[in-house]
């Protein structure tokens, strides 16, 4: 379902015979999952604009059933990604003045995912892999209850953070752009940063490497740099973030004086796979209609007997609760590993 | 559109932004089977937007700051129209809050001991937010979105809900949304809704919302027969974009005047000292050398570029009728001569990155023009301040779709605050109630149908009426007659015109088919907007003083009679209505925080 985004020589070229200097020809993809076309659309050029008020304005004038996906139109929510004349970027941040106008500027949905409609596509791919991530797992505070980390632990941390998930980073990698068949078992550059932001979390105590090696498929990835490339947020994403995380991947489990290691010296294996996986959303679905017997699967709760019982938690509910005492105090544990109670608890 | 997707939950969440996300994990951890609808993307919610920080008197930075101080903050930021006991426990309990941000991944700015670092705002007394650079909305939403997706909830995304159903009784049994890919109709049959559905700016031209913005769950609650209050106090956030045009509206985050940035006008004057009410004159730092050394030492008294934003908007205003603005419409806000490149950079790198990107401005060179932008909603659906209850049973809300917590004006930073404070509350409520009642969960089929068939009867529609075009004008009428300056004549013909407009929204026509159909989400998005803007209007006529986000022309100043009333706005046999309502009354040991306060 995906289109050929790299050639617009299917479309016959726009007349551009009365298209004065103000005029803009924006060339846009209209079409659904059974296939489409490239229409262009003619109208003025208007100052200070981005390729995202041009889009709107084609919206609100003419044509109003044109899909777009977008939200803050100030490149912090990662919606309206697309391919601007091929090139991978968010339209509410391309401003119109750095675009030539001597020749239609093409618009196409990003190419990696499927069609929805016209410059919309299902990333619902992505929204999967969230859920085969093991969650955060942070260790014990300090004795006064609070946790301490130097800012210059974070840095790296917070890099990573600033990942708007606009999945431009997913639309360009190699392994899956042209190739829907490895989607299943490759978490892609976006999910990357994700794991190196838990696996340098100072506070953080899982050890996801075997998962990461065995499950997200970090071996595909062959360090082109593209993902890098086209983020917005000018993250570091191979250097920072893929290369680090092969390298620890690569040092678990096939470094030798590791291995002689963990024989003589008793040192912990890497987790197995198969327990880190016990950490993701995926690992307990809610229970549906109808089969309120069964049982809460084994999480993060499974595998943390310190969690507080969450039987105390009503106790803390809004009425019952003093406000110095605050409701929290029945659950002073209740965090990360608080014991997901089964229905009707 | 016989039949619809059907499913069974406990607690149904509208809106996943902080408060949505906040409650939905709080239920899920209840044990309720809980979903979470949401008209974008998981992670998309306006909640990405917030800059500066969050709210919370964790007192790292100032050890003398605590509950009290904030909760004194915040009612006189409110101008004393808030309802006391929100923001008592909002101050109690958002550094719990804050914490368990961190408990679950957060990675917020540290001290040099290692700790939460917090940074000045507006109206706080001492330096309280919480941030992360100046983009703390982003890491709290990617926090809470990673939390419940690890905790298995069920997300509904791109999916907007048009109406709530409700039982014999009125006490609510669901909700009827569609998908908006496809146009399929899901109805969700459940036990409690939780509306966090987030603010309203839409209505007006230059906001700084998104497009999501539409006030969803004020008109949900509203058709539902749910109580509105003080919808008249809107905020007016003082420093947004003025270029370029198709950037106007938006955001500049309230940080940059906390890390040193000040506010000129086209002569240069540093004019903020000429708009000091009498309200806030015993704090407020009155000549330049006072002002600047607050910023070091807190026992000098704050610049008056950091007076709550009601008061900022509205001398912006003023400078500019007085033709002292800045070439586009606004005014000067100037960090570039009072911090260092480096710093501007590393303290506000989303700031320099916008104005770069989209106004090919450099701020640590170039002062920035700024002027005042729609931003929040103070007002919003009546909630019980413990459980976020509204006057409907089952029916829950929290976040900026709720009223009472802000007052008449919010103070930067207790927004992000107020979504994890109440959301939790909501959210605990809401599965404290559907699991204390186990029954099978009923909707009325001939509701659904109902709302099915009101929801395409656009496509059915004759005519040449666009949803853009009466949106614009909608957005026309809201800006030029009920905006940051108001007075009654031009209310009254706002009232006028929303006739109008309602009755051309109802004849908009949708070209084209159910599949992903912007015009088509925009005429059912248009309904939200116009409940908005009505009951905006009307209470902001009943509001015969100026408080807040309110400012009346025509009734200057606060009013005595005005200080302990909500206007409550309801729907009455299809009719808008409004009422004085008196507002709870303070307990006596905290009304004793103001005894020293003349007003």
């Amino acid at each position: 379902m995906a289109i050929d985004t790299g050639s617009t020589t299917s479309t016959p070229p726009a007349p551009l015979a009365d298209a004065g200097p103000q005029e803009l020809v924006m060339r846009l993809w209209r079409g659904d999952s059974s296939g489409g076309r490239f229409e262009d659309y003619h109208l003025p050029a208007q100052e200070g604009e981005v390729v995202l008020d041009v889009v709107h304005r084609i919206q609100a004038t003419q044509a109003p059933d044109l899909a777009v996906r977008w939200n803050c139109k100030a490149g912090k929510c990662g919606s309206c990604s697309a391919e601007i004349n091929g090139r991978p970027r968010l339209m509410c941040m391309t401003r119109m003045s750095t675009l030539p106008t001597d020749e239609p500027i093409t618009i196409s949905p990003m190419r990696a995912f499927p069609i929805m409609r016209d410059l919309v596509t299902d990333v619902s791919y992505n929204f999967e892999v969230a859920k085969q991530i093991p969650a955060f797992k942070p260790g014990p505070k300090d004795p006064d209850g609070v946790y301490r980390m130097a800012q210059v632990d974070i840095d790296r941390g917070q890099e990573f953070h600033k990942c708007i998930e606009c999945f431009l980073c997913q639309n360009v990698c190699h392994v899956i752009r042209d190739h829907e068949e490895n989607k299943p078992r490759y978490a892609g550059p976006r999910f990357f940063v994700r794991l190196a932001e838990l696996e340098m979390h100072p506070l953080d105590t899982l050890d996801r490497r075997e998962y990461i090696r065995e499950e997200m498929g970090i071996g595909y990835c062959n360090i082109t740099k593209c993902c890098t490339e086209v983020c917005p947020e000018d993250i570091h994403i191979t250097d920072n973030a893929i290369i680090p995380l092969k390298e620890r991947v690569v040092d678990s489990h096939y470094d030798p004086i590791a291995w002689v290691g963990r024989k003589i010296m008793g040192r912990p294996a890497p987790l197995p796979a198969s327990e880190a996986r016990k950490y993701t959303g995926a690992a307990h679905p809610q229970p549906r209609r109808g089969d309120e017997a069964a049982k809460p699967e084994a999480g993060p709760d499974a595998a943390q007997p310190e969690a507080g019982p969450d039987a105390a938690k009503p106790d803390a509910g809004p009425d019952a609760a003093q406000p110095e005492a605050g409701p929290d105090a029945a659950k002073p544990d209740a965090g990360p590993d608080a014991a997901l109670p089964g229905p009707g608890a | 559109m016989s039949e619809t997707e059907r499913h069974d939950f406990d607690v149904v969440v509208i809106g996943a932004g902080g408060a949505g996300l906040r409650a939905a994990i709080e239920a899920r951890e209840m044990g309720a089977r809980t979903a979470l609808v949401c008209k974008s993307l998981l992670g998309k919610a306006h909640t990405v937007m917030a800059e500066g920080g969050v709210a919370a008197a964790l007192g790292n930075v100032w050890p003398e700051d605590n509950w009290e101080v904030h909760f004194r903050d915040t009612m006189r930021g409110g101008k004393m129209l808030n309802n006391w006991r929100m923001a008592e426990i909002h101050a109690l309990e958002a550094p719990d809050r804050v914490l368990e941000l961190e408990e679950w991944g957060a990675l917020f700015d540290r001290t040099p001991d290692g700790r939460i670092l917090q940074r000045d705002f507006g109206g706080h007394r001492y330096a309280r937010l919480a941030h992360v650079g100046d983009r703390t909305g982003l890491e709290m939403i990617r926090t809470l979105q990673h939390r419940a997706v690890s905790l298995g909830i069920d997300v509904f995304m791109e999916c907007k809900v048009v109406r709530l159903l409700q039982d014999d009784a009125g006490t609510v049994s669901g909700a009827v949304g569609f998908w908006r890919e496809t146009g399929r109709f899901v109805t969700f049959a459940t036990k409690s809704v939780v509306l966090a559905t987030g603010g309203l700016g839409k209505s007006w031209k230059f906001t700084s919302n998104s497009w999501e913005s539409t006030g969803d769950g004020i008109g949900l609650a509203l058709w539902a027969g749910a109580d509105l209050i003080d919808m008249e106090a809107i905020q007016f956030h003082p420093t947004g974009m003025v270029w370029p045009p198709s950037a106007r509206g938006l955001l500049v985050t309230e940080g940059v005047r906390g890390d040193g940035g000040i506010l000129k006008n086209r002569d240069g004057e540093r004019f903020m000292f000429n708009y000091i009410s009498p309200f806030f004159a015993a704090e407020t730092a009155d000549t330049i050398e006072e002002a600047d050394q607050w910023y070091e030492n807190k026992d000098f008294r704050r610049p008056p570029e950091l007076l709550p934003r009601d008061e900022v908007a509205r001398a912006i205003n003023s400078e500019v009728k007085a033709d002292r603005g800045s070439p586009h419409g606004g005014v000067f806000l100037d960090i570039a001569s009072r911090r260092s490149p480096d710093e501007i950079r590393r303290r506000l790198p989303s700031m320099y990155h916008q104005f770069k990107e989209l106004a090919d401005v450099d701020i640590t060179t170039t002062p920035m023009e700024v002027g005042p932008t729609c931003h929040y909603a103070m007002g919003g659906v009546r909630v019980e301040a413990d459980t976020e209850a509204t006057t409907v049973t089952g029916l829950y809300a929290a976040g900026e779709v709720a009223g009472g917590m802000h007052g008449s004006n919010r103070l930067g930073g207790n927004s992000l605050s107020d979504l994890i404070v109440f959301g939790r509350r909501a959210g605990l409520a809401a599965a404290e109630r559907a699991l204390g009642n186990p029954g099978k969960n009923e909707v009325s089929e001939t509701q659904v149908a109902d709302v099915t068939r009101h929801a395409t009867s656009y496509f059915d529609n004759q005519g040449t009426e666009n949803a853009y075009a009466v949106h614009h004008d909608l957005q026309e009428t809201m800006q030029s007659l009920v905006g940051i300056i108001r007075t009654e004549s031009e209310l009254l013909e706002a009232k006028e015109k929303l006739a109008e407009l309602g009755e051309r929204a109802a004849k908009c026509v949708v070209e084209g088919n159910v599949w992903f159909n912007p015009g088509w989400h925009l005429a059912l998005d248009l309904e939200s907007m116009l409940a908005v803007s009505n009951c905006t209007t009307l209470s902001a006529i009943e509001r015969r003083e100026s408080r807040g986000g309110h400012t009346r022309e025509d009734y200057p100043g606060f009013r005595p009679e005005f200080e302990n009333v909500n206007m409550v706005t309801r729907l009455v046999d299809g009719e808008y209505t409004v009422a004085q309502e008196p507002k709870p009354r303070m307990p006596d040991e905290l009304a004793k925080l103001f005894a020293e306060d003349a007003h």
